[in-house]
């Protein structure tokens, strides 16, 4: 309980830094008024209020969702290989987004959202019923299932962009490593509605997810049912993590990387692990939003390229100093 | 006593033979598997040949690879480009077939492949930074693959090294930390490179067999002729690597030297293949699950893999050759779609 203070003191504290920071220097009191005392004529009011305030927010929500859909995921498949990508979610999303672009010469990052949702819907949809889930919720055969459709559809996509004009790829490779420039609130108000309902199902799922990570007999042994688990944790990954990679782009390291933080400080226990990979999870998102925002100003690097470029090496040094438990 | 004077014994299903200091017991069903595998890529492969700009008669095919030939332009087509190619997809494809299967071993995870320990992520780096900022023609661009390859796969095996043991599970772990910050720095060479630029990296990412000369072609062959028995010869130590550290000392084997050994072997072998081919990362993970599953063996699946990966390389081939008219279709994206569709259709239909 203590830990998870702790971490919520850190979140508020990004949160703090992600409103403040940006390539245009805005005045700590400015800031302040355009919370309390907005005017709608002053642009760095708007600013404010309508770019880094909504992006902060995604970035909780995205990186809460990934972290979540993350760890079900590991629990689940017990892989540690697997992330919620596995499912063929981010791949459908792709699909879905660069035919979008190629196709129908959207360049709108909200219709993005709507494509890419549909995308990762069907795409984990369809690795499902591939991978026979809920017959028998074989780990093996569900994460070679979403290996082997992922891979398909990213040829597919790849496919569509080497035969496409240079724009569609120029719009794509920007989409594709993951970014919150310019989400505002038409991006937000959805993505924090599904993530809602995704982190519902996740925590009604918590119990449920300690019997399954020992294994399916064991699980079996202990009441659990397969076919339930595995329904109900394969529609929260769909729902979190479609909207969130519909939301940022493909974000592959933090539903990869936060359940294994979260494991080495709360132990394997859900009903504590889920709350705080989510809390890491969204750390690690808003830090690397912000700092992608000043490494490099004018520009800026998106934050999946930050989570990844920062959180590599500190993922390496903490494997190397513990020992990490086993799934 | 009667079973070893007889060096060769029969009991259902697999032949037994045994000697005083060795014995080997082979499946049936493996070995029928792997050469029917064998024939089919060797038909392809012909009938490869055959196709292309300038259409070549399958007889004349033939007699050209036997020394029978005419002469020519033909015979030029045949001997300089065509069967480079081939053999650098072969040969390509075996090499990652048996990469696969030993990081698969290694790592104790359907999910392994070179890239497990960072290889093909790192290969991407080493070819992304030549491209991007040197702008670098397509040996230098070769090469500084290989290299990147090579040396993210050592930096992961070192960093993995803790109290004179590398567990398996350690190095999964951290391949993916080292993966992951790799892949972010070729997002940001892509993202902020030349749009130009991004594109030709973009298209070396995905792996291609164009314009292959015999030195390809002998490098890869080397590499796979060389490594891959090497790798069939410890395939039952990794076998009982796989049972466990603890278990596989009492059962006599130097862990960690042969992990070490075998590892490097199938680095070697991603490093090759690379070299020749581009990136084909896919290869690598499915053509062992592949050959495992149509095998049913429980051993590391070295040959029937190599079998395999050649197949699924050779026929992307064939079908990047016949159907790229108008369609620009890079051999990476294409083994892409037949190992994954493959893979869907074999674990859909097989129950359990």
């Amino acid at each position: 309980m203590a830990g998870l203070c702790a971490l919520g003191i850190l979140l508020l504290g990004a949160v703090v830094f992600g409103i403040i920071a940006g390539a245009r220097p805005i005045p700590l009191v400015t800031t302040w008024n355009a919370i309390t005392h907005f005017d709608p004529a002053d642009s760095d009011h708007l600013l404010v209020r309508l770019l880094r305030i909504p992006r902060t927010l995604l970035a909780i929500v995205v990186g809460a969702a990934l972290g979540a859909a993350g760890t079900i995921m590991q629990a689940l498949t017990r892989n540690p290989l697997s992330d919620p990508g596995i499912l063929g979610i981010n791949a459908g999303a792709a699909m879905a987004v660069t035919g979008a672009i190629a196709f129908l010469g959207i360049t709108d990052v909200t219709a993005y959202m709507a494509f890419g949702i549909a995308g990762a819907a069907l795409a984990g949809a369809a690795v499902y019923l591939l991978g026979n889930l809920g017959q028998n919720g074989d780990p093996v055969r569900v994460v070679l299932a979403g290996a082997a459709l992922s891979v398909v559809l990213m040829s597919l996509t790849q496919i569509i962009l080497v035969n496409s004009d240079e724009q569609v790829f120029d719009q794509f490779r920007n989409w594709s490593v993951g970014s919150l420039q310019g989400r505002s609130y038409p991006v937000l108000v959805p993505a924090f509605a599904l993530s809602s309902v995704g982190i519902l199902i996740t925590f009604t799922l918590a119990k449920a997810l300690d019997t399954a990570a020992l294994g399916a007999d064991l699980a079996k042994a202990l009441g659990g049912n397969p076919l339930y688990i595995w329904s109900f944790s394969a529609l929260a990954v769909i729902v979190l993590s479609g909207t969130a990679t519909a939301a940022a782009g493909p974000i592959g390291f933090v539903g990869l990387t936060a359940p294994y933080i979260a494991r080495l400080i709360t132990g394997p226990g859900h009903r504590w692990l889920l709350p705080y990979a989510m809390t890491i999870a969204a750390l690690l998102l808003v830090s690397a939003d912000a700092l992608g925002r000043v490494i490099a100003p004018p520009g800026e690097v998106g934050v999946g390229i930050m989570v990844a470029l920062m959180g590599g090496p500190f993922f390496i040094a903490l494997v190397r100093r513990h020992r990490i438990s086993k799934l | 006593m009667n079973r070893v004077s007889s060096p060769l014994s029969r009991t259902p299903g697999r032949f037994v033979w045994r000697s005083r200091r060795m014995s080997f017991a082979v499946g049936i069903r493996p070995v029928a598997i792997t050469l029917c595998l064998l024939v089919v890529t060797l038909c392809a492969a012909l009938f490869a040949i055959t196709l292309g700009r300038v259409p070549v008669p399958f007889m004349e095919v033939i007699a050209t690879l036997f020394g029978q030939g005419e002469g020519g332009m033909r015979e030029q087509v045949i001997l300089n480009l065509r069967l480079p190619r081939l053999l650098v997809a072969i040969f390509a494809g075996a090499a990652l077939g048996v990469s696969g299967a030993v990081f698969q071993s290694v790592s104790r995870n359907a999910l392994g492949s070179p890239d497990v320990i960072g290889f093909t992520t790192g290969a991407a780096t080493g070819a992304l930074f030549q491209i991007v900022i040197f702008g670098g023609g397509p040996l230098a661009v070769a090469l500084s693959a290989m290299f990147g390859g090579l040396a993210t796969a050592t930096v992961v095996y070192l960093l993995s090294f803790k109290h004179g043991v590398t567990g398996g599970y350690r190095l999964v772990l951290i391949g993916i930390g080292a993966g992951a910050t790799l892949s972010a720095l070729n997002g940001l060479m892509l993202v902020k490179g030349d749009l130009d630029n991004a594109i030709t990296a973009n298209l070396w990412l995905a792996g291609s067999l164009d314009a292959r000369n015999w030195d390809h072609a002998r490098t890869v062959m080397g590499g796979a002729l060389l490594l891959v028995p090497l790798i069939g010869l410890a395939a039952t130590r990794l076998r009982m690597i796989e049972m466990g550290d603890d278990l596989a000392r009492q059962l006599g084997v130097h862990v960690e030297r042969t992990r070490f050994a075998m590892i490097a072997c199938a680095v070697l072998l991603a490093g090759v293949a690379t070299g020749a081919a581009g990136p084909i990362a896919f290869l690598a993970l499915a053509a062992p699950q592949l050959a495992a599953r149509l095998t049913a063996s429980r051993g590391v699946p070295v040959l029937s893999a190599a079998a395999m990966g050649a197949f699924l390389l050779v026929i992307a081939d064939l079908i990047t050759q016949y159907i790229a008219a108008d369609l620009i279709l890079p051999i990476g994206r294409t083994t892409g779609l037949v190992g994954g569709l493959y893979l869907l259709w074999l674990l859909t239909r097989k129950r359990g």
